[in-house]
């Protein structure tokens, strides 16, 4: 279950340069923490984001162990057409978590 | 006749002035982009577990499929100004409880479920979803009548000295709040943002975890979760605070 939260305007005109905010809850556990017993904390972190517009990849992001929990992106793509842009995090386990937004283009 | 009236009302009101200066809220002793962070509801990582309580509050998994929500009304309204509240005494059991504690006896005992452990994601998930719904309502929390004997102990606590470092509550939150300890300007102590979402440890966190924090940095052994001594400190502490308006979730360095 992760929480995520996305800002995205709904309408835009062509050529227009949009942004998205997004947010999403994960722990993103380095791998590196012990327990009061010694043993590591297995690596769980989301590995991957990218977003998909208008049949392409418009931004696409690694992360690592020292990306902060709940990571918080934003970033800018031009607004070509109307559609979905779909938000996709990986996790270290293969899980996808993503979250569709809709765009109006006129 | 007038002019006695005033004279009379200025009087009173220099009465009625507090002898100390009023409470800061901790959020003031963070830096300008902690708190821009606290204040924009899309940024601020503690109203994700807003949304994760909400989640909680009405899945079933109480005795009979049950959940908070089968009792109470959508916490929006029936839970609003309740955080401002605690800790406070309960008649049932005799005892102060803090919010997560109320919780807590809330499951156990009412809908005969099992308590959740303390500092789990579910728990503070809850109990942030309760005190958000207090934000903006002023802290008024009773340390006398039946609190009392509570109120006695956490002031105790407050003022005694422990650790290798040998210092009380009071020590770094009185006598120099404001000033810089290391990286960090000391707060005066005011627990109306909590539970927190802390940036060093990247959750959110309870009260009684931060005060443990602060048993560790003094190096002494800290209290256990629970334990009354915690729930009486953070009893005094919400007196103190009393007038601040509840911020939670807020956001710490």
């Amino acid at each position: 279950m992760a929480t995520i939260r996305v800002r995205l305007q709904k309408q835009a005109r062509a050529g227009d340069i949009v942004t998205v905010r997004t947010l999403i809850q994960h722990p993103m556990e380095t791998g590196f923490r012990r327990d009061e017993t010694g043993k590591l904390f297995a690596r769980n972190i989301l590995k991957d984001f990218t977003c998909h517009y208008d049949g392409a990849v418009v931004f696409r992001a690694e992360f690592f162990p020292a990306v902060a929990a709940d990571p918080f992106l934003a970033f800018h793509f031009v607004a070509t057409r109307s559609g979905p842009v779909e938000l996709r995090w990986t996790e270290d386990s293969g899980a996808v978590f993503s979250e569709t937004m809709q765009i109006d283009v006129s | 006749m007038t002019t006695r009236l005033a004279a009379v009302v200025a009087l009173l009101l220099l009465l009625a002035a507090p002898a100390a200066a009023q409470p800061k809220s901790g959020s003031e002793f963070q830096s300008p982009e902690t708190r821009a962070l606290q204040a924009d509801d899309f940024t601020n990582p503690g109203l994700l577990w807003v949304e994760r309580g909400k989640a909680l509050w009405s899945l079933p998994d109480l005795p009979g499929g049950r959940s908070c929500a089968s009792c109470h009304a959508p916490a929006e309204g029936s839970m609003r100004g309740v955080a401002a509240r605690y800790p406070a005494h309960d008649a049932g059991t005799g005892r102060v409880l803090d919010l997560e504690a109320r919780i807590n006896l809330c499951r156990s005992d009412r809908a005969g479920g099992a308590a959740l452990a303390p500092e789990s994601d579910a728990l503070l998930a809850l109990t942030v979803y309760v005190s958000h719904q207090s934000r903006g309502t002023p802290v008024s929390v009773r340390g006398d009548g039946a609190a009392k004997a509570s109120y006695e102990s956490g002031k105790r606590l407050f003022e005694t000295r422990f650790g290798q470092m040998n210092l009380a509550c009071r020590h770094c939150h009185v006598d120099n709040a404001g000033r810089m300890l290391r990286g960090d300007r000391i707060s005066e102590g005011m627990p109306n943002g909590y539970p927190v979402y802390r940036l060093d440890w990247q959750k959110l966190a309870s009260l009684q975890r931060r005060l443990r924090a602060c048993f560790v940095g003094v190096r002494a052994e800290p209290f256990a979760y629970g334990s009354q001594e915690l729930i009486d400190l953070s009893l005094y502490l919400a007196t103190r605070a009393n007038g601040l308006t509840v911020e939670s979730p807020g956001v710490r360095r």
